[in-house]
């Protein structure tokens, strides 16, 4: 138990920036892309998809050895589906106007790659308190990855941020950024930005390990 | 009747492709676009598993759902599900080559987004059983559409001199904005009627 509690900060941490879902990994990419005009609406994707994977994950973890392997995934999809049945009546009692906009992308969250991943290469061999730290660190690094998305988007294609207009009147918006080819450009732009960041970290990494033997 | 089939048709071919304009079914479009045959072939197998969902979304809807509206997502997950497994006990049956090409991508047809966006839009739609049926057809020749356009855009471009940052997932992406770009040239074909 004791070597549980010593591996729950790094289980959490590296979903958030190392094992990153969508910059990393390049998973969940249809939500990712198709909600992210604005920076509310990845923050309301955000922590729903982290809730149904949260919960998902503790679920299928506790019944780990209860689950016969043939019809594991099978199980997985129908406990992931009926978390975000869950999630999906929540909002729309509670955020109507945002559910409205997205509305089948939050049913969606069923077939959103990251969750079914996790359970298969996670939850499904690990004991529940590290489930639920890998599962928050993905949650947490996939609507960090949407907001960053979104915030990029709205800014240039409606110049404002969280609806608060930031350019002043005189901006004209790069309508296009919040239009769907938006949602591609401004990803393969972001992807090849930390392909850079990756290749200069590694050529340092590379050139102090080649100083260090001397 | 038949006008508003052509325009279901159309719209979901070309001006709301649900690739290009709705991002579903990005995971093969960037995962099995390597090469134009595969891709046509998992176009194929796509469209099919769209065709029959569509017909067993529209038997949920009026026979069952009408009676437990909650269960509705469960409902069709597990349908998507099963059909998949079927198609996939087929394929390995029938085209052992396809099979082995097409990998980890034909499980993963029951977590395209497309396939469930279908028996949600449709639901949502209020789509009768021909008009789900064209509109199923239409979204499948318009994911494959993508599919092949991309691989074609990918193959030529293995061949040429690219900065090598570029190269992989970044290029993909620019080049599907592109695409999306010019598919939104589309969006004016009814404007008119």
């Amino acid at each position: 138990m004791s070597s549980d509690k010593s591996r729950f900060v790094p289980e959490l941490t590296k979903g958030i920036f190392r094992e990153n879902a969508t910059f990393v990994q390049v998973l969940g990419m249809c939500p990712a892309l198709a909600i992210t005009n604005s920076v509310m609406n990845g923050i309301v994707m955000g922590i729903a998809t982290t809730f149904v994977l949260v919960m998902s994950s503790l679920m299928i973890s506790a019944l780990r050895k209860l689950i016969p392997s043939q019809v594991r995934i099978s199980t997985y999809v129908v406990v992931i589906a009926t978390f975000v049945t869950v999630a999906d009546f929540t909002l729309q009692a509670m955020l109507p106007a945002a559910h409205h906009e997205m509305a089948a992308f939050i049913a969606l969250i069923v077939v959103n790659c990251i969750i079914l991943g996790r359970a298969e290469a996670f939850a499904s061999r690990n004991p529940v308190l590290l489930s639920i730290a890998d599962a928050l660190g993905m949650g947490l690094g996939f609507s960090f990855a949407l907001v960053l998305i979104g915030g990029v988007r709205e800014l240039l294609g409606s110049g404002s941020f969280l609806g608060f207009p930031v350019f002043g009147p005189g901006f004209e918006p790069w309508v296009v950024m919040i239009l769907p080819p938006g949602g591609f450009l401004v990803l393969g732009v972001l992807l090849l930005g930390l392909a850079k960041i990756a290749e200069v970290r590694s050529r340092v990494a590379a050139r102090s390990a080649g100083e260090e033997p001397r | 009747m038949s006008a508003k089939l052509l325009t279901i048709f159309f719209s979901a071919l070309l001006i709301n492709n649900f690739t290009l304009s709705y991002f579903l079914g990005l995971c093969p479009f960037f995962g099995v676009s390597g090469r134009l045959q595969t891709a046509f072939r998992l176009g194929v197998a796509n469209t099919f598993v769209l065709i029959i969902t569509s017909v067993a979304t529209w038997v949920l809807n009026t026979y069952v759902l009408v009676h437990a509206p909650y269960l509705a997502l469960i409902a069709y997950i597990l349908v998507i599900a099963s059909t998949v497994q079927f198609v996939e006990m087929v394929i390995k049956k029938t085209l052992p080559a396809l099979f082995r090409a097409l990998g980890i991508y034909l499980p993963l047809i029951t977590t395209n987004c497309a396939i469930l966006a279908l028996a949600l839009f449709q639901t949502s739609r209020g789509y009768g059983l021909v008009e789900g049926l064209v509109f199923a057809v239409a979204s499948g020749l318009g994911l494959m559409l993508a599919l092949v356009l991309m691989a074609g855009i990918r193959e030529e471009a293995e061949l040429s001199n690219i900065p090598r940052l570029l190269r992989g997932t970044a290029m993909s992406f620019l080049i599907a904005g592109i695409l999306s770009l010019a598919f939104m040239g589309f969006a004016g074909l009814f404007a008119g009627s």
